[in-house]
């Protein structure tokens, strides 16, 4: 059975290094040493959904991104 | 090798990286020493078959690969593109070569001109291009002259032909990457963009985009004539046929060879009169390649698999000998500053973390080590994987100081103890001057 999963990208030219995302996720978000994010595409589960929202929407640059995928990829 | 390196202003890749050194075997570097005009090209070589239904079948069959450093196999980014194309594709002809080391690119675009164009327009017949853009360094005068004369002596283009078009590309390391070709024809500015969409999907004007390297071009147009067993015949199963590499550093010939795949690098090497044997490193792909220790070039194959599973790649072609007194922290270091110098300065990790790991090599390569140094080297250059930016750039700068930190790991432990070298090294010779101008 095929179900909708999501994971969190960033645009890497957006992305300013504010740092939120990480303060908001950091199960898939940590920064790196010069305070830009490291992202894994680990997919999202719905627990944590609201959380992944929050972090993209926190984002002053908007260059996170919430992303539709499939399980199994 | 002679000839001046360093800071000598946009043509900086010196009389030696254009030699040519063909065989009685070659296939591109066959014919004259010179421009080859077009009465010639069809004398030695007959007139290029049309790209037809067939052509994306043969080029699959032949298991062309793209030489532009992805080696990605050719047939399939053909066919991703024409099945997207309903014949308003785009075809951009890479020639912008912002490798310094490599000079296949310009040698073959001044000397076959029209073997390029061949190719061109088999592509852009198969995938449905309606316009082809030939986008060259500008620092190239001389294949910038050839092409336009050769576009010249075939004609203007019918009304069924393809719009054509020669743009002058900046000369800088990351304008060759695809996206960044794209944007230089869109908004006249070649840094790269952040994908998806991949230029295969949505690329110039929104269309699918093939962007495909001069030297893949003309092999095609070669595979056209003379079929997919033809190429065959020689190189390896996964990596058939043959290769233009650019060979510098401890060798007797320098320049642009023509090589079978499936030859062990020590061979290649001997072949520019290079001794493997008393080779301490070599470069191998590009100055986003990898160091590899010079023992193991008898024992690594010009080809694409089994490079791959040594986390190696043959890149764009280059291979660069170390010199026996030559220092691999010293060079690092230098590749690592130029590589931060080339930045397109878009993503945070490339501009931070790119002249950090530059500083720290620098520091060690003078003897200004500290405790810390290999640890913060290593982390950094792990941050820096995994596509972080908008392109490879970070990602090529992080796996070269990975590999120098394995291959050359004696000589760091050394810098680190405050024993380096000498006084800061003598540059062995990579060629390393900044084009001047912006990525305009």
């Amino acid at each position: 059975m095929e179900v909708r999963t999501y994971r969190v990208s960033v645009d890497p030219i957006r992305c300013d290094g504010h740092g939120y995302c990480a303060e908001l996720l950091p199960e898939r978000i940590l920064l790196d040493d010069w305070g830009y994010p490291i992202v894994s595409g680990q997919e999202i589960q719905e627990g944590l959904l609201p959380h992944a929202r929050r972090a993209v929407n926190a984002c002053p640059r908007m260059a996170l991104r919430l992303v539709k995928g499939r399980s199994g990829s | 090798m002679g000839g001046e390196r360093g800071n000598a202003g946009e043509s900086d890749r010196g009389p030696a990286a254009m030699t040519i050194w063909p065989t009685p075997t070659s296939w591109l570097l066959a014919g004259p020493p010179a421009p080859e005009r077009r009465a010639d090209h069809l004398a030695r070589l007959g007139e290029c078959p049309p790209g037809s239904a067939g052509t994306i079948d043969l080029i699959r069959r032949s298991g062309l690969r793209g030489r532009g450093g992805a080696r990605f196999p050719t047939g399939r980014k053909w066919e991703a593109v024409a099945g997207r194309s309903r014949r308003g594709a785009v075809l951009i002809v890479n020639g912008a070569e912002g490798e310094p080391a490599s000079a296949k690119d310009r040698t073959l675009l001044e000397l076959r001109p029209h073997l390029v164009i061949d190719g061109a327009m088999l592509a852009a017949e198969a995938v449905g291009a309606s316009r082809i853009v030939f986008y060259i360094n500008r620092t190239f005068q001389d294949a910038l002259t050839a092409i336009t004369e050769a576009l010249r002596e075939r004609g203007a283009t019918g009304a069924r032909r393809p719009a054509v078009q020669v743009l002058d590309a900046p000369p800088r390391y990351v304008a060759g990457e695809e996206t960044a070709a794209v944007g230089f024809i869109e908004r006249g500015v070649a840094r790269p963009a952040a994908v998806p969409p991949r230029p295969f999907e949505k690329g110039v004007d929104g269309r699918p985009t093939l962007v495909q390297n001069v030297e893949t071009l003309a092999m095609a147009a070669l595979i056209a004539r003379f079929g997919a067993d033809w190429f065959r015949s020689t190189g390896t199963a996964h990596s058939p046929g043959q290769m233009l590499v650019t060979i510098g550093g401890a060798v007797a010939s320098p320049g642009v060879h023509e090589v079978p795949h499936g030859q062990s690098l020590a061979d290649v090497i001997r072949s520019a009169g290079g001794d493997p044997d008393r080779m301490p490193a070599a470069l191998l792909g590009g100055y986003f390649g990898r160091w590899i220790p010079g023992d193991w070039a008898a024992r690594l194959w010009m080809d694409d698999d089994a490079l791959t599973e040594h986390g190696l790649g043959l890149g764009c072609g280059v291979v660069w000998a170390l010199p026996e007194d030559a220092c691999g922290v010293a060079e690092t270091a230098l590749l690592l500053r130029f590589l931060a110098l080339e930045s397109a300065r878009q993503c945070g990790p490339c501009v931070h973390g790119l002249p950090a790991m530059a500083d720290r090599t620098e520091g060690l390569a003078s003897g200004r080590g500290s405790p810390d140094d290999h640890a913060l080297l290593a982390r950094w250059a792990g941050q820096l994987r995994g596509g972080r930016g908008a392109c490879k750039h970070p990602d090529g700068a992080a796996g070269l100081l990975l590999s120098a930190l394995d291959v050359f790991r004696a000589d760091f432990q050394r810098h680190r103890a405050g024993r380096p070298c000498g006084p800061y090294h003598r540059p062995a010779g990579l060629p390393l001057a900044h084009p001047a101008g912006g990525w305009r």
